[in-house]
């Protein structure tokens, strides 16, 4: 039951980073691939109707953590206090951006609003995959199960740790690379014109450099964090993950390559893929760990022991069997109503 | 950790109550628009419609800044409150879930549809968008207001190692509590809502501009808000005050100031509490009420403050005192306003009676103050504990978050609300300066 919770956690995160993903990196490359109004309303039209609800799969993350692992939900959210309330003003302020910025038909009004956007989107961007990179790192947890982190100490991924140092940096960066490739590949997709020209152009490129730091972040990951480093070798969930995202990268390049090879609907959904891989792969190598200790590794929070009651996990997962496959209708029903192109909708129609 | 404590409860309690400004609106509207956009179904009915149209702009700006505010809620949970998160997350965990998969997933993929989609959908298929979000936005309600009562008055779990542990889930789902807080604060928004569109309604009726929509606006503001505010008090709001009366006497007496036990006790209208000398100055009493109202006989006994230890008193009298008297306050005035303006509008005189629009348009902002105060009421009587008679509030925050950093964010908080709060009034006033339009005639106003 614990080990089909940390599944069922690990499931919604990669929702969240597959579909808030392609937002997000839509965001982080909003400036670059839209320039005028026009465009960028193409922009916002290919990720209106979805963006909220792929946000929700955030909070639908943090409501797992807390029906079933609330310890963990504790110790990590007060333990980068001010690191996550930053992220939320950044989600207050981009999510305010898309909703008021059609409001308004005045020029100023909207480059304001297209600056707080794509600056929140990398943001964000940076933060989920310098969270990433502190939970493999590990953080400097105590006995009491709790932890405050600096925001930076010496930049060195030993302890004393802080938020940022090199390792975490560059698992930021990789992830604004993957994540601005995944919502490139969706413009692409969804948008025609100079949009999808450009998005295309940004998507391949950041999607080769991604290919490019691929094997250095992993083997950076397997210098900080040895345990994770010997997982990956004796564990096959891990290859099949690993198997799953070189396929979708190969296969996302490849597609979104100029000309008549494009086909930017297949290069989305290999970046899905890869995006996908690399999640089960990290989660399956870091099993049964959930907060790993930088220092005693025995003070380090497992799925066992964090995990809540079982009736509350039995109870938990009646309900969860429901509602999931209502969540994945809701988000089907939208892709069949949003098909096809995403037309910058008329003044006052649309995003 | 102890004065870190302050700004924990500064800071959950100012972003609360900044983002239940919007929630208040939008669970009212939810239910009015799709009665609008039924009413628009019918041959003839597309004035409804029209109206339906201009609620739902509303709603959507409405809804952006409640879904923004209210992400920091569902966080602070775990940044802010992590002892009480690890203690009760195993309970409480449940409904906070639950409203994300059931009512978060629901809400945010139709409200895009609700707002731009009307076109694209056509008349039934919009009209059954706006039932999707009513249910969203209702839910919602519920999963929040369940999860409080669980706080209030905790049921169907086991103590179990230090930890709160899930015993029956039936009981945790259908608290007692519950219900009667969800129906009192369903109502309570209903008000809301009700008072926002008739003060809309009578503010364009006053103003001499879009006669038929603000004849529509006032005549579904007032039904339905004299049907909220009275079922706000009764029997909504009786419930809940037996509830109280029962498994909270002490938030009771407080509310109520009363210091003594005594049989045949009164209810305070008016009064100030002097805490320090155990006393209720200058009051202004109708005998024997207060035990009617919590026990349902002029004779029976309501305990005051001097059956309990001072450290299990709210440790804020003063506050929930007024509170609770703004609210019950203000819910009468409402009941009176809502059925004058019924009684004008059922002999078709409303929209000329001015001084009566003019209630109505000065009325519009107080609901939202009695839907703070009531959860005031709430949120103080349940002092001092955060989960009732189990774990107290001091024991609940986060062990390793300082006061510096949470003051920190909490002046974040009040900066980036302030700029929120200007956004949104210049984008609500020109949505008001605009008005209600046909379709096709609305867009983005330059």
């Amino acid at each position: 039951m614990i080990a089909l919770w940390f599944a069922i956690a690990s499931l919604t995160v990669t929702l969240y980073v597959v579909l808030d993903g392609f937002d997000l990196g839509a965001g982080a490359l909003h400036l670059f691939a839209a320039r005028t109004d026009a465009e960028r309303r193409q922009v916002l039209a290919a990720i209106g109707p979805f963006w909220d609800g792929n946000e929700v799969w955030l909070l639908a993350t943090g409501g797992i953590l807390f029906v079933a692992f609330p310890a963990v939900l504790a110790a990590a959210l007060s333990g980068f206090y001010l690191a996550i309330i930053m992220v939320v003003w950044c989600l207050i302020l981009r999510g305010i951006a898309i909703e008021f910025r059609s409001h308004v038909a005045d020029r100023l009004w909207r480059s304001a609003w297209d600056a707080v956007f794509a600056i929140a989107s990398t943001l964000l961007c940076v933060f989920l995959g310098a969270a990433l990179g502190n939970l493999l790192r590990g953080v400097p947890l105590d006995a009491s199960g709790y932890f405050a982190l600096t925001l930076f100490t010496d930049w060195s991924a030993r302890s004393p740790v802080g938020i940022l140092d090199w390792y975490t940096v560059l698992v930021g960066l990789f992830a604004l690379a993957a994540l601005a490739g995944h919502g490139g590949a969706w413009l692409a997709h969804r948008t025609t014109g100079s949009v999808q020209a450009r998005s295309r152009r940004l998507a391949r490129a950041l999607l080769t450099a991604v290919a490019a730091l691929w094997i250095p972040v992993t083997a950076a990951t397997g210098f900080v964090n040895r345990d994770f480093g010997r997982a990956l070798g004796a564990r096959p969930i891990v290859w099949i993950g690993g198997g799953i995202a070189l396929a979708g990268l190969v296969t996302a390049i490849r597609d979104l390559a100029p000309g008549r090879g494009m086909r930017p609907g297949r290069a989305f959904l290999g970046s899905c893929a890869f995006l996908s891989g690399l999640l089960i792969a990290t989660a399956a190598g870091s099993w049964p760990v959930m907060l790993r200790s930088v220092g005693d590794r025995t003070l380090s929070i497992t799925a066992p022991g964090a995990a809540a009651s079982p009736a509350g996990l039995r109870a938990a997962l009646g309900w969860w069997l429901l509602a999931f496959p209502l969540a994945i209708g809701y988000l089907v029903l939208l892709l069949r109503l949003h098909r096809g192109k995403a037309d910058a909708a008329a003044d006052g129609e649309g995003y | 950790v102890t004065d870190a404590l302050v700004w924990h409860r500064f800071q959950f309690a100012f972003t609360i109550v900044y983002h239940y400004l919007f929630p208040q609106l939008t669970m009212g509207l939810a239910l009015l628009i799709p009665i609008m956009k039924w009413l628009g179904l019918r041959p003839g009915g597309e004035a409804w419609n029209d109206a339906a149209r201009f609620w739902i702009r509303i709603f959507g700006l409405n809804f952006a800044m409640g879904v923004a505010t209210g992400i920091p809620m569902e966080f602070q949970f775990g940044t802010n409150w992590a002892a009480f998160s690890r203690f009760a997350g195993g309970v409480i965990g449940q409904t906070l879930a639950m409203e994300g998969m059931f009512a978060f997933f629901l809400e945010s993929s139709f409200l895009a549809l609700l707002v731009w989609g009307e076109k694209r959908l056509g008349p039934r298929r919009h009209f059954l968008v706006s039932l999707a979000l009513f249910a969203g936005s209702w839910l919602s309600g519920y999963f929040i207001v369940c999860t409080n009562a669980f706080m209030q008055h905790p049921v169907g779990h086991e103590l179990v190692d230090g930890t709160l542990r899930l015993a029956d889930f039936g009981a945790f789902l259908l608290n007692p509590w519950a219900i009667a807080q969800y129906l009192h604060t369903m109502t309570a928004a209903v008000v809301t809502g009700a008072f926002v569109v008739a003060g809309v309604g009578a503010f364009y009726a006053l103003s001499g501009r879009f006669p038929k929509p603000a004849a529509l606006f006032l005549r579904v503001g007032v039904i339905a808000g004299l049907l909220a505010s009275v079922a706000a008090a009764f029997p909504t709001g009786d419930w809940q005050a037996k509830l109280v009366a029962r498994h909270q006497p002490v938030a009771l007496a407080a509310m109520e100031g009363r210091f003594v036990t005594e049989a045949g006790a009164p209810l305070t209208l008016m009064g100030q509490p002097d805490v320090a000398g155990r006393r209720l100055d200058n009051p202004i009493e109708m005998p024997g009420i207060l035990s009617i109202l919590a026990h349902g006989s002029t004779h029976e006994v309501v305990r005051g403050l001097d059956q309990f230890p001072v450290h299990d008193w709210p440790d804020n009298i003063e506050l929930l005192y007024y509170a609770f008297h703004i609210m019950a306050g203000l819910g009468t005035i409402f009941i009176a306003v809502m059925a004058g303006a019924a009684v004008l509008l059922a002999r078709g005189r409303l929209v000329t009676t001015r001084p009566m629009l003019w209630s109505l348009l000065l009325a519009a902002p107080f609901p939202y103050v009695a839907n703070i105060a009531g959860w005031m009421t709430a949120e103080l009587g349940r002092q001092p504990w955060l989960v009732y008679g189990i774990l107290r509030t001091a024991e609940g925050a986060s062990p390793t978050v300082h006061a510096g950093a949470t003051l920190f964010t909490l002046i974040g908080f009040c900066g980036l609300y302030a700029l929120l709060s200007v956004l949104f009034a210049a984008l609500v006033g020109r949505e008001l300066a605009h008005g209600p339009a046909p379709a096709g005639a609305i867009g983005t106003h330059r």
